[in-house]
């Protein structure tokens, strides 16, 4: 039962470098899973896509692939805004500034759009449907200048910030939200009002959004200035080859 | 801070205790453990979406994950520069037959101490030390790779991205299993955070260690190591 001497020999320091192996086998499992990804991704989406649409739990939400909407915020906490206090602003160079209500927001023609979210860190939400008012409604109503070449947006965040070029603010595919998958907006989802930007990659539909301001030039926003692409479209930018959402 | 939890620890025992790590070996311990809490938790809070929602500060936390990230490994590398770590290192790569034994018994849940032989190190730690070192490595190139994007093209990025994701997954697991494994032993928690251990403990759970001597802790124990 105790160690005899024989075993004490053969005790600490000798025998087969197995922790050696063990290390390198992992080496070599990490980059095999590396060469595999492209193909056991789409197969554990699948999965897991299924799974998750009967997983009362929501733990399959939490795996890697999940599926569904990741919550980023830039802020450490972003105040509540609903029909008494929020207000969307529209200024800059335009003929007549406005202040909208939900309620008047919500009176406005409304679009629907159904496409895939696609975020610039790789998840990918397909079929989402987004309604609301067409950004161009809002420009039109304000009477744009000759002298103006983009739009920025800003946020109740406090932080976040966002731009598009003009040509770019009065395609039909990018709304200010305010429901989506059929329902009003909720504050994690960027509610009561987000942009949203059909094309292009998840961060250009910013959140909680509260100002527009009709600009002279294109100003990087919050992403923007920490490396991300101003020209955000799927599948044609940050070195992404995705598929379009359009 | 030492002197405390040592008298605390076995009074009547206390000049017999036996050297187990030294402040070196501790150290690398201790900065490591830090490292890596900081680096879970903070990944939690990019990864888990209630976390996410009560944290936010994207940035900022992306940040303190990525630096905790790649500092890991650091305080391993330095360590390399102690004698007694990388004699506990040689001690940790080498599988004797007695290890072998201790993997079968653990496979059966065999508890039995007979079954049960291990040296410095039983063959459960020296698996999970070498796991976790190439994970760790593993962590670190592909995180790097998704930091740096510029570093290879998005194939590799996307392709490291599945890895860094299920082997977190892994990694966690793991990492709750070791601190689980500490909570269970106050004697191998107190090795560990004084650098000694009862000498009694130490042939129960370590049969096959050559105990270095408690009483010249700084003698050269070069016999043991090659």
């Amino acid at each position: 039962m105790d160690a005899t001497p024989g075993d004490d020999e053969r005790g600490d320091g000798r025998g087969a470098p197995v922790g050696r192996r063990i290390l390198l086998g992992m080496l070599g499992l990490g980059a095999a899973g590396m060469a595999v990804a492209p193909w056991a991704q789409r197969g554990m989406e699948s999965a897991l896509g299924a799974v998750a649409d009967k997983d009362p739990t929501g733990v399959t939400g939490l795996l890697p692939n999940g599926g569904g909407f990741r919550y980023y915020s830039v802020t450490s906490s972003v105040p509540h805004k609903d029909d008494t206090n929020y207000r969307l602003t529209v200024r800059g160079l335009v003929d007549k500034p406005a202040d909208y209500r939900l309620a008047e927001l919500r009176a406005l023609p409304q679009a629907r759009l159904v496409r895939d979210v696609q975020c610039v860190t790789g998840w990918r939400v397909p079929k989402t449907p987004f309604e609301g008012v067409r950004l161009s409604t809002l420009l039109d109503a304000a009477g744009v200048s000759p002298r103006a070449k983009a739009v920025r947006f800003t946020c109740f965040d406090g932080a976040y910030s966002e731009s598009l070029t003009l040509e770019q603010a009065r395609r039909p595919d990018v709304l200010v939200a305010l429901r989506m998958q059929g329902k009003p907006l909720g504050h994690a989802h960027g509610g009561p009002v987000r942009l949203y930007v059909a094309p292009m990659y998840f961060y250009k539909s910013a959140k909680w959004l509260s100002g527009i301001t009709v600009t002279d030039e294109v100003r990087p926003g919050y992403w923007e200035d920490r490396g991300y692409d101003v020209d955000g479209w799927v599948g044609k930018s940050n070195g992404r080859d995705d598929a379009p959402t359009v | 801070m030492p002197p405390l939890s040592e008298t605390a620890a076995a009074p009547a025992a206390t000049a017999r205790r036996v050297r187990r790590f030294t402040p070196a070996e501790r150290w690398i311990h201790r900065t490591t453990a830090a490292l890596v809490g900081v680096c879970v938790v903070s990944a939690a809070c990019l990864y888990v979406p209630d976390l996410a929602q009560l944290v936010g500060r994207r940035a900022l936390v992306v940040t303190v994950h990525e630096w905790t990230g790649i500092l890991t490994p650091v305080p391993v590398l330095a360590g390399l520069a102690s004698r007694a770590f990388r004699a506990d290192l040689g001690r940790l790569n080498r599988f004797g037959p007695h290890d072998r034994r201790w993997l079968r018994a653990a496979l059966r849940r065999d508890h039995s101490r007979a079954e049960r032989p291990a040296g410095k190190f039983n063959a459960g730690q020296k698996v999970y030390a070498a796991w976790t070192a190439g994970a760790m490595l593993v962590m670190a190139a592909t995180g790097s790779l998704m930091w740096f994007t510029g570093l290879a093209p998005l194939m590799w990025r996307t392709g490291a991205t599945f890895v860094h994701d299920w082997l977190a997954l892994a990694v966690g697991i793991v990492v709750i299993g070791h601190i689980g494994k500490a909570f269970a032993d106050p004697e191998a928690r107190r090795g560990m955070r004084t650098g000694r251990v009862d000498p009694k403990w130490a042939a129960r759970e370590h049969p096959l260690w050559r105990t270095e001597d408690a009483d010249h802790p700084d003698a050269d124990h070069a016999r043991d190591v090659h």
